[in-house]
C-alpha cells in the first residue's frame, strides 16, 4: 500500500507543480511544458490507481487509458507547438497588431 | 510576474494538491469495492486476446480508441493547416549516420513484434506506432528532411487508414447485424488485428509527421 501512495503522491506533486508553473509563467513554452507535466502526474495517479495489491492483477482499464492519453498528448503538445510557432511568425511580420 | 503573487499562487496550489492527495489517499486506503478490473477479466476469454490492456482498447472500449484516433487525425489536420515545415536540421555527422541506419530496422523490426505481441503480453497499437514514430524522428535528425515519409498523398492516405478501418470494420458488423464494433467473439481477433495494423500506421505517420510540424509542399 505504501509504495501505491507514494507513487500516487508523486503524481499530485507533478500536477500541483505543473499547476503553479503554468499559472505563473507567460511564455507560451513554459506553459506547454507545464500543462505536460500536470498530464504527466495525471498518469502517474492514473497508474497507482491500477495497482490492487501483489495478490491480483492491474486493472487494464486504467491502463488502457494512459496508454492512450500518451500518444494523445503528445500530438495535442504538437499541435499546439505548430500554433505557438505560427504566432511567432504572424508577431514578427505584423510587430503592431501582435507585440 | 510579481514575486508576491506568484507566491500566492503557489500557496493556493499547494492547498489543492493537498485536497487532491487527502481524496486520493482515502480513495485508496478504503475497500476498492466492485472495480471494472474484475469484469474485463472475467470476459477476456471471449474478447479474443490474453492482454486485458489489449482488449479493453480494441474491444470492451473500441469507441473511446476510435475517438483516440481521430483526436489524432485533427492534430496533424490541424498541424498541416497551419503552415510549410521548416527545413531547420543540420547534415548529421557520421556516427549518428551509422547509429540509425544500426537502429532504424531494428526499430522497425521491434514495432512489429510489439503489435503481434499486444494480444498476449503489454504491447499493442500505440507502443508500436510510437516506435514507428520514433524511427521517423530519427531519420530526420539524420538528416532526411522527409523523415522516411512518403509522399503528401501517400502521407494523408496513411493519416487516415486508422479512422478508416476503424469505422469500415464497425460498419461492416452493422451490416452483419451485430452492433457497431461488437465484436463476435470468433473473429475478434483478426478483425482487431486488422485495425491494429491500420493504426499502427496512422500513429506513427502521424507522430512523425508531427515531428517535421507543417506540411511538405507549399500551398497550391
Amino acid at each position: 500500500m505504501l509504495p501505491q501512495a507514494l507513487y500516487g503522491a508523486a503524481g499530485i506533486l507533478l500536477f500541483v507543480i505543473g499547476l503553479w508553473s503554468l499559472l505563473v509563467h507567460a511564455a507560451i513554452l513554459r506553459k506547454l511544458i507545464a500543462i505536460n507535466i500536470m498530464g504527466s502526474g495525471v498518469f502517474h495517479v492514473f497508474i497507482a490507481i491500477a495497482y490492487r495489491g501483489p495478490a491480483q492483477a492491474p486493472d487494464p482499464v486504467p491502463h488502457a487509458l494512459v496508454l492512450t492519453g500518451i500518444v494523445a498528448a503528445v500530438s495535442a503538445t504538437a499541435l499546439a507547438l505548430a500554433l505557438a510557432a505560427r504566432l511567432e511568425q504572424s508577431a514578427e511580420q505584423d510587430p503592431v497588431h501582435h507585440g | 510576474m510579481n514575486r508576491d503573487f506568484s507566491l500566492l499562487i503557489g500557496l493556493l496550489a499547494a492547498l489543492f494538491g493537498a485536497v487532491l492527495l487527502w481524496a486520493f489517499l482515502g480513495a485508496v486506503l478504503a475497500d476498492p469495492g466492485a472495480r471494472l478490473a474484475d469484469l474485463a477479466l472475467e470476459l477476456l476469454p471471449r474478447a479474443g486476446m490474453a492482454n486485458p490492456a489489449t482488449a479493453v482498447l480494441l474491444n470492451y472500449r473500441a469507441f473511446d480508441t476510435l475517438l483516440e484516433l481521430v483526436l489524432l487525425f485533427a492534430a496533424i489536420l490541424g498541424i498541416w493547416a497551419v503552415g510549410v515545415a521548416h527545413p531547420g536540421f543540420v547534415p548529421a555527422g557520421a556516427a549518428l549516420r551509422a547509429m540509425v541506419a544500426w537502429a532504424v530496422p531494428l526499430l522497425v523490426l521491434a514495432a512489429g513484434y510489439m503489435l503481434w505481441v499486444g494480444f498476449d503480453a503489454p504491447g499493442g497499437a500505440f507502443q508500436a506506432g510510437a516506435l514507428l514514430g520514433a524511427v521517423g524522428v530519427l531519420l530526420r535528425l539524420a538528416g532526411d528532411p522527409t523523415g522516411g515519409l512518403p509522399g503528401p498523398r501517400a502521407q494523408r492516405w496513411l493519416v487516415g487508414s486508422g479512422v478508416a478501418s476503424f469505422v469500415l470494420v464497425g460498419l461492416g458488423l452493422l451490416l452483419a447485424g451485430r452492433g457497431f464494433l461488437n465484436f463476435p467473439a470468433g473473429a475478434a481477433k483478426w478483425l482487431i488485428l486488422l485495425i491494429e495494423v491500420a493504426a499502427t500506421l496512422a500513429i506513427a505517420t502521424t507522430l512523425a509527421a508531427a515531428y517535421i510540424g507543417g506540411r511538405r509542399d507549399p500551398p497550391a
